[in-house]
């Protein structure tokens, strides 16, 4: 197996970190779509959290994918 | 390889007017030409909402309901203290707001016209970030002086966790300009990538159709498909992400004002 191949296969392990990260998303809008459920009328106040787990959770599957495109175009 | 598609073609800065400074290349791009873009769709959308009739048409519907939702974000977010940064909150969310959307128009299909997305270049979005960054620096040492560093003490924190507690935080306070910039870059980057990536497989797809094996005009179909579902869920990232980065920031002008 060549050099080239073995990158190829790295960048893959490293985008499972995006599916991972797609399952804290799903977990955060989950848990927030149960609460606001039984409780909307405390729903409305709660959307800057919302947002701001969305965003934590989606950095780190942003990371991942960082990695992939890294291993692929820079490095050499 | 993936045929003769580059996926990294569309993120491609190029001069439109060669222009030099002191030594300096700052010619004038097609990243500058796209801000410039965005600047006048911005400035024309404002201008049309000012007309401050007692009944307001659409189009100044559309401008108060854009100055109130920032609005309300900066009340709940900010509180006290926060109206000041109403101008720079504005101006931060709805250039990225705008900046994203051109990017994602379907323009492409007449020639040569190629929208170019702003904010999918990180230098783009890290001054953005240092910006903000900056603004929390500055007005968290004009209010509070050398106070300011109590931020990276925690309320009711035990005294023998603090050298443990500081250094978390005082990290956890230096990354969030890269936080901040990355995410923006990389969630419009990786939306741009995939439609390209779908874009080739249906063009491919149907040059394979046509050259005589009938699994082409499948795979065609199903990408072009799979290209409207994704530019949907594009605009969907475009207003999240501007909505995030608005949100995180004055989130951290709160920290600047209130010290937690």
């Amino acid at each position: 197996m060549t050099d080239h191949g073995l990158m190829y296969i790295g960048a893959g392990l490293a985008a499972i970190g995006v599916g991972a990260a797609a399952l804290g998303v799903g977990n955060v809008f989950g848990s927030f779509l149960e609460g606001a459920l039984r409780n909307p009328s405390a729903a409305d106040g709660q959307q800057g959290r919302l947002f701001i787990g969305f965003a934590a959770a989606e950095l780190l599957g942003l990371i991942a994918f960082v990695v992939a495109i890294l291993i692929l175009f820079v490095v050499k | 390889m993936a045929g003769d598609i580059n996926p990294m073609e569309q993120f491609e800065v190029g001069h439109l007017i060669d222009l030099k400074l002191f030594g300096y290349d700052v010619s004038f791009t097609n990243s500058a030409l796209f801000m410039v873009v965005v600047f006048v769709l911005l400035a024309v959308f404002m201008a049309g909402g000012l007309k401050r009739q007692l009944i307001p048409g659409r189009w100044q519907v559309a401008a108060e309901g854009a100055v109130s939702f920032i609005d309300s974000m900066v009340n709940v977010n900010i509180g006290k203290g926060g109206k000041k940064f109403a101008p720079y909150m504005f101006s931060l969310f709805f250039f990225i707001l705008f900046a994203n959307l051109v990017g994602v128009l379907p323009l492409a299909i007449i020639p040569h016209l190629h929208t170019f997305a702003v904010t999918s270049h990180i230098t783009v979005t890290a001054v953005l970030a240092f910006f903000s960054f900056g603004i929390v620096l500055a007005v968290g040492f004009w209010k509070h002086g050398l106070k300011f560093f109590s931020l990276f003490v925690p309320h009711g924190a035990p005294l023998v966790l603090l050298p443990v507690i500081v250094p978390v935080e005082l990290i956890s306070f230096l990354v969030r300009p890269f936080s901040l910039g990355l995410r923006l870059f990389v969630a419009m980057t990786a939306g741009h990538i995939l439609l390209e990536v779908f874009g080739s497989f249906a063009v491919q797809g149907l040059n394979a159709g046509l050259s005589g094996s009938p699994i082409g005009f499948v795979v065609w179909i199903g990408s072009f498909l799979m290209i409207l579902g994704v530019s949907a869920l594009e605009l969907l990232v475009c207003a999240i992400q501007a909505y995030v980065f608005a949100l995180l920031t004055s989130l951290y002008l709160h920290d600047a004002v209130h010290l937690h």
